[in-house]
């Protein structure tokens, strides 16, 4: 099946009246999706509302010289046509960097630049019109000219003196860099017994996600206040963005996010046709409609994971790692993006370098250098995709030359699931994890020894297929340490208001929001339990600033893990307040009685003594059968952040099994399966079937995505036929199997679940591609791996 | 993206057709199942003034056979031919295609007729039409021309079709019992345009094979069909060894150009691996 | 207020007559206005989705004259005289419950955005290939871009359905919430070939 009922390790309960925390129940919101009325951006239309359709540089790096408007301006339906100048009479330009990355640097930018273009695709010129087509019908006669500047375009000599710079002023084109020693390295090195390295390339691809980037900003010139719906992942720090860079209170500004069809981090910045589409409402009093059109996206959606990372490894003889190296280049856009930087994704990619294992040696080199490409940020796994393929690839070849096998090399090397809490050589600090049981479990799951004797047996007759591990460590839960100290004002906390209605129903109000993962279905769960109630009776409203508390949203798969607490929370102090109704009605002693089922109970016999309804009718309507000097307090709020840790850290393995065509280079992937341990599973179901989601999503930058540049900084695969995302015909199977290791930085235990698929995918599919290869005296390091590759790794083309 | 205006108009017959094609020449583009037209108008790298709807013009519809000839109307779907048994039957090789052809909404509105016109050369109709010897009929004021498939795919997007003419049916001669047929491709998705793809269509004869007809996709700007390497095939048995002497001919004829992910020495070889394989298949199924 | 310039290209609305969900509307469009655009623009039928307008991720897909077509690559003119189906429709109609309960109770869709076109496509299989394999499934689901669920949970949704209608296995379950220690039945949730979890140690 697709997901077990129950996982095999029974945690204790957390509430009293367990019925869904742990269990593959359905999502409410399904139901709705399923039948198609769902409702997404495009889907809301408002009174008066335009559209723009914004003039993209089609160069990576020009001067703007002219812009000529007046036979865009007479085309039928256009209302605006509107500059950077212009926008920036409301909006101020910000620079998208982050104190506590010493060092960083980036240049101020605007919503629609000015004067300068930096990538192609960034935006210029806003035309407005009363609908799409005629907007795009006036750009083709908007008259705009400019000169061409010089380009970097390749990283690698993004930091030679001879290249130009893309901003004079910075000094050089690199926009941060970090240096890590453990010392003992040159020692550790020295006196290895075995030292492997590889070079390592990650092709720059980007998120695709099927709703495009989209929003409508409503500028309400009579109240003064700003609604902006807005498919998005962060409500709140959008709320905060556009307060401060329009100069409005914050109680101006609302954010709405309604059904959102896919997010994975693309949509949790602030991209400058954001704050473009804000002015424009501002500026023309009306509604504004922004859908990114799909080739529009290609330039303009964030790109991600664009690296060379050298790397080494040292092992003993006895087959102990002692150390890693690596050297780790990256090519960012021209600017840092706003607000949560291009430099995280680099900077987690030495945080996590070498994660599973117990060396004590490491050093690591990072370059972040600017490009006129698109610019980067978070994607989904963000480094650590990159940072397991490093570590995981140099972890084979070292079990190779020591002539171990791949899977025992791991089990001797990584940090046993006794030493928790411990540091990490690069100075992570782990709670608990649980690297051998779930070494364990792989090993069994997916019959390792007859895998071996297959593969063996079909080497005989020409047919190679190759077996692959990625051990991963994922970040979640991340507590302030992320964004906070910085100086971004991105919530780390997040907050549940619950309330029991007169009914007996119970409304939950979270700050963290729904992009398909299931956030709303766990919370419900949760919700159900911690008060007493039918799953039913629950009802989640989450993405509106208006309404529920303030909090951080969905990012770092926080979700579950710090929703979900915030939720527990006030689930058990309604539950409390109920009791306390409900004693002081009954005129009994708040222990003797209880929320079960919908109802107050005796905890002694069980029997029923009144149902929440009757709590809810005495409470809200006859106040006056209550004695003096008591409230009825129904409706609770609890904030929860995550205290104890810069991060609650999750592990995993996972194995691809993989069949490679010699004759084509074709990889056939045959089976996958992960063994994750996210601590307690509120939903096995859901989280069986994000797993699924991004492994799937980590094999498209293994196997088939990246966005193509030629040496002028022009995209030449910016579309659906060209830019190759996963389709089902060509995707395995996967099985999942958990191991349960709660954190004890919450009551719920829960961490999260959402990018850790990521994050092994492309470590595992790579070594069991050069674990297919071996015999041939072939390996290859550069994603993604592309039949031509492999043929060139087997020299049968140059 | 919106595609840009334009007008439109769905005559009813042929003479109509000819007569809006006379009056707007360049201005005006046929619409047949719209799938590769209509998403160029939505990418608006193209602005036709009006389109002109052939959908309703059944002369234009129908498989048939008649003569020896299985004739395929310019406006059978790829679906229609995949489900076809008259098509199963008389052109297995087409049978074999069509299912690599996009995917099944896409098969259901694109036309053989549209496939054979725009003549993209990473398509399976033109290299089958042309491995089986098959015939183009357009029809234009001037009447009737039958072109042969080899003759009519003269360059990148470009066929032998005048101003005012189209293509009302396509005909290839059904097969016989001497016939062996392969159609393989290597695409990195099922349904994508392929990298490269090859049709194979041996007629034994006396001795082994009085004809093998090679015709890839995607090794050029029009269906490629190396006459060198096919010639040392014909009238001979296939072995093993004249397979391998075939490959080192298709090795040294092949001129393939690159594209933005493969090389031209990466076409080659995959169209050599292809070549190998599909004349194993028929060696195999000839014996 | 500037001058008008010449008149663009003559695009005259044109009346079409069309069934949509089994209602009959006369509706003006103008020709360049694709399928999806007059369903969600001109009717309100917000339930299919646009993902590229380029006819590759099938988010698009509806039925026409009981074909599935990408609504993006027909126009509204050409729809002039036709059948057109959406999900709206198709769920009010009831043709497909049973692959769409099989979806619900899998999780087979998140964030929703494909799963209209997803269920245009396999509802097409599920008539025309009612004995389709796992692996044709997933041949023929190969149109629509999925993003967040990996695709074996559609899979899964898929031959669940096919072995309901084949009489192999009974409908899913009505209730979507199943408790606790009710005995779970998860006999429609069980697509074909999967190992047993349960079974693992651990």
């Amino acid at each position: 099946m697709n997901a077990p009922d129950r996982h095999p390790r029974e945690l204790w309960n957390v509430t009293d009246d367990p019925r869904y925390i742990g269990t593959s129940v359905s999502r409410p919101g399904a139901q709705r999706l399923v039948e198609g009325r769902g409702t997404y951006v495009d889907d809301i239309q408002l009174p008066r509302m335009a559209h723009v359709v914004y003039w993209r540089s089609p160069v990576a790096h020009c001067r703007i010289t002219r812009i000529g408007r007046d036979a865009a301006n007479a085309m039928p339906g256009v209302l605006a046509i509107v500059d950077g100048s212009e926008v920036a009479t409301v909006c101020k330009p910000w620079v998208a960097t982050l104190g506590h990355l010493a060092g960083m640097k980036s240049a101020p930018q605007h919503p629609l630049a000015i004067e300068r273009a930096c990538w192609q695709g960034e935006p210029v010129v806003a035309v407005v019109a009363e609908t799409r087509a005629q907007a795009e019908d006036a750009i083709q006669l908007l008259e705009v000219e400019w000169e061409d500047l010089p380009v970097v375009a390749d990283m690698e000599t993004a930091l030679d003196p001879s290249t130009p710079l893309i901003h004079p002023e910075l000094g050089d084109n690199r926009c941060f860099t970090r240096s890590l020693d453990t010392g003992g390295v040159d020692e550790a090195f020295a006196s290895a017994h075995v030292v492997a390295e590889a070079t390592f390339h990650f092709g720059r691809h980007t998120g695709v996600t099927l709703e495009p980037r989209c929003q409508i900003a409503d500028w309400h010139a009579g109240d003064r206040r700003l609604t902006v719906y807005h498919s998005q992942q962060a409500p709140h720090m959008m709320q905060d963005l556009y307060a401060r860079q329009f100069d409005l209170p914050e109680s101006s500004v609302r954010v709405i996010c309604k059904d959102v069809g896919g997010s994975f981090g693309i949509k949790v910045h602030a991209y400058p046709d954001d704050f473009a589409t804000v002015a424009l409402s501002i500026l023309l009093k009306r509604p504004i409609k922004f859908v990114a059109d799909r080739l529009e996206s290609f330039t303009s959606d964030i790109h991600a994971r664009e690296h060379r990372v050298k790397g080494r490894i040292a092992a003993s003889k006895d087959g102990d790692i002692l150390a890693f190296e690596i050297d780790d280049l990256t090519g960012i856009g021209p600017y840092s993006m706003f607000p949560r930087t291009s430099a995280i994704e680099g900077n987690q990619v030495v945080n996590l370098t070498g994660g599973p294992y117990k060396h004590k040696q490491y050093r690591a080199k990072l370059d972040v250098v600017f490009m006129n490409k698109t610019p980067t940020c978070q994607y989904r796994g963000v480094g650590h995709p990159i940072a397991c393929a490093v570590t995981e690839g140099l972890v084979d070849l070292a079990a190779a030359k020591l002539g171990m096998d791949p899977l025992a090399f791991r089990k001797q090397n990584v940090i046993p699931d006794s030493a928790y809490p411990c540091v990490g050589a690069s100075g992570i600090k782990l709670e608990v994890l649980s690297h051998e049981e779930c070494l364990r479990k792989i090993e069994t799951l997916m019959d390792y020894d007859a895998l071996r004797t297959e593969q063996a047996a079909l080497r005989k007759r020409g047919i190679h297929r190759g077996i692959g591990f990625a051990t991963l460590i994922e970040l979640t839960n991340p507590g302030a340490a992320f964004y906070g100290v910085g100086g971004a004002r991105i919530a780390a906390q997040d907050g549940a208001t619950m309330r029991l209605e007169p009914s007996g129903a119970v409304t939950v109000l979270v700050s963290v929001g729904e992009q398909g993962q299931g956030s709303e279905g766990i919370f419900a769960q949760i919700a159900a339990d911690a008060v007493g109630v039918d799953m039913r009776k629950v009802r989640v409203a989450t993405g509106d600033t208006d309404v529920t508390p303030y909090g951080g949203g969905t990012w770092a798969s926080r979700g579950a893990g710090i929703g979900g607490e915030a939720v527990l929370q006030a689930g058990l102090a309604l539950q409390q307040n109920i009791v306390r109704v409900a004693a002081v009605i009954l005129n009994r002693a708040a222990e003797e009685i209880t929320v079960r089922r919908d109802a107050i109970v005796e905890v002694a016999s069980g029997a029923e003594l009144m149902t929440l309804a009757e709590v809810g009718r005495i409470a809200y309507f006859r106040p006056d059968t209550l004695p003096p000097g008591f409230t009825p307090e129904l409706m609770v709020t609890r904030h929860y952040a995550q205290k104890d840790y810069p991060f609650i850290f999750t592990n995993g393995v996972q194995a691809s099994y993989v069949e490679v065509d010699t004759d084509t280079g074709f990889v056939k992937l045959l089976r996958h399966w992960a063994v994750e341990d996210c601590g307690r599973v509120i939903n096995p179901m859901l989280v069986d079937e994000q797993i699924r989601g991004a492994i799937v999503q980590g094999i498209g930058g293994a196997l088939y995505e990246e966005c193509l540049y030629d040496e002028t900084g022009q995209l030449l695969n910016g579309s659906m036929a060209d830019y190759l995302v996963p389709m089902s015909g060509e995707m395995p199977d996967i099985e999942v199997a958990h191991v349960q290791t709660p954190t004890a930085s919450s009551q719920l235990g829960a961490k999260g679940a959402g990018e850790a698929g990521t994050a092994g995918a492309p470590g595992a599919v790579m070594n069991a591609i050069n674990d297919a290869l071996r015999p041939l005296d072939a390996a290859v390091w550069s994603q993604p791996f592309t039949p031509e590759k492999i043929l060139r790794a087997l020299g049968k083309v140059d | 993206m919106k595609s840009p205006a334009f007008d439109y108009t769905r005559p009813g017959t042929l003479d109509e057709v000819f007569a809006l094609m006379g009056e707007h020449g360049d201005d005006a583009r046929l619409l047949a199942g719209g799938q590769t037209l209509l998403a160029t108008l939505n990418m608006r790298l193209s602005e036709p003034a009006l389109l002109i709807d052939i959908n309703r013009i059944d002369a234009l519809k129908g498989i048939t056979v008649r003569d020896g000839m299985l004739r395929i109307g310019a406006l059978v779907t790829h679906r229609e031919i995949e489900e076809s048994a008259l098509v199963g039957q008389h052109a297995p090789l087409l049978a074999m295609a069509a299912p690599h052809i996009a995917h099944r909404a896409i098969r259901n509105r694109g036309t053989f007729g549209g496939s054979i016109a725009y003549a993209d050369p990473a398509a399976e109709w033109p290299v089958c039409l042309v491995a089986l010897e098959g015939v183009v009929v357009v029809r234009g004021t001037g009447g009737e021309r039958r072109i042969a498939a080899r003759d009519f795919f003269v360059d990148l997007y470009t066929t032998d079709l005048r101003p005012g003419e189209l293509i009302t049916a396509c005909e290839v001669p059904v097969a016989s019992d001497a016939d062996v047929f392969v159609f393989d491709e290597l695409a990195r998705r099922h349904g994508d345009y392929a990298i490269v793809g090859l049709a194979v269509v041996g007629r034994r004869g006396s001795g082994g094979f009085a004809s093998v007809r090679l015709c890839y996709l995607g090794m050029g700007t029009v269906p490629v069909c190396p006459s060198a390497t096919e010639a040392l095939l014909e009238g001979h048995a296939l072995t093993a060894v004249l397979i391998d002497a075939a490959i080192d001919r298709l090795t040294t004829e092949l001129d393939p150009m690159g594209d933005l992910t493969n090389t031209a020495q990466t076409k080659r070889h995959l169209a050599c691996v292809l070549a190998r394989r599909a004349l194993n298949t028929v060696m195999n199924a000839a014996s | 207020m500037t001058e008008v310039l010449a008149a663009p290209p003559s695009d005259h609305a044109r009346a079409i007559r069309v069934i949509v969900n089994g209602r009959p509307l006369q509706r003006v469009v103008m020709p360049r206005t694709h399928l999806v655009d007059f369903l969600r623009e001109d009717l309100g039928l917000t339930g299919s989705h646009l993902g590229c307008e380029h006819g590759v991720c099938g988010a698009c897909t509806v039925r026409l004259d009981g074909e599935v077509v990408r609504g993006c690559l027909v126009l509204a003119v050409q729809a002039d005289g036709a059948r057109v189906e959406t999900v709206e429709g198709l769920t009010d109609g009831g043709t497909m419950r049973d692959l769409q309960d099989a979806f619900v109770a899998r999780n087979a869709l998140q964030c929703g955005y494909c799963t209209p076109g997803m269920l245009m496509a396999a509802a097409e299989l599920l008539e025309q290939r009612p004995d389709a394999t796992r692996e044709e499934v997933r041949q023929w689901i190969s149109g629509n871009y999925c993003r967040c669920t990996g695709y074996q949970a559609i899979v899964d949704a898929i031959c669940a359905t096919l072995d309901i209608r084949r009489g192999k296995r009974p409908a899913a379950v009505a209730a979507p919430f199943p408790e606790r220690d009710d005995a779970l039945h998860d006999d429609d949730r069980e697509p074909s070939g999967q190992a047993d979890l349960d079974a693992v140690g651990g």
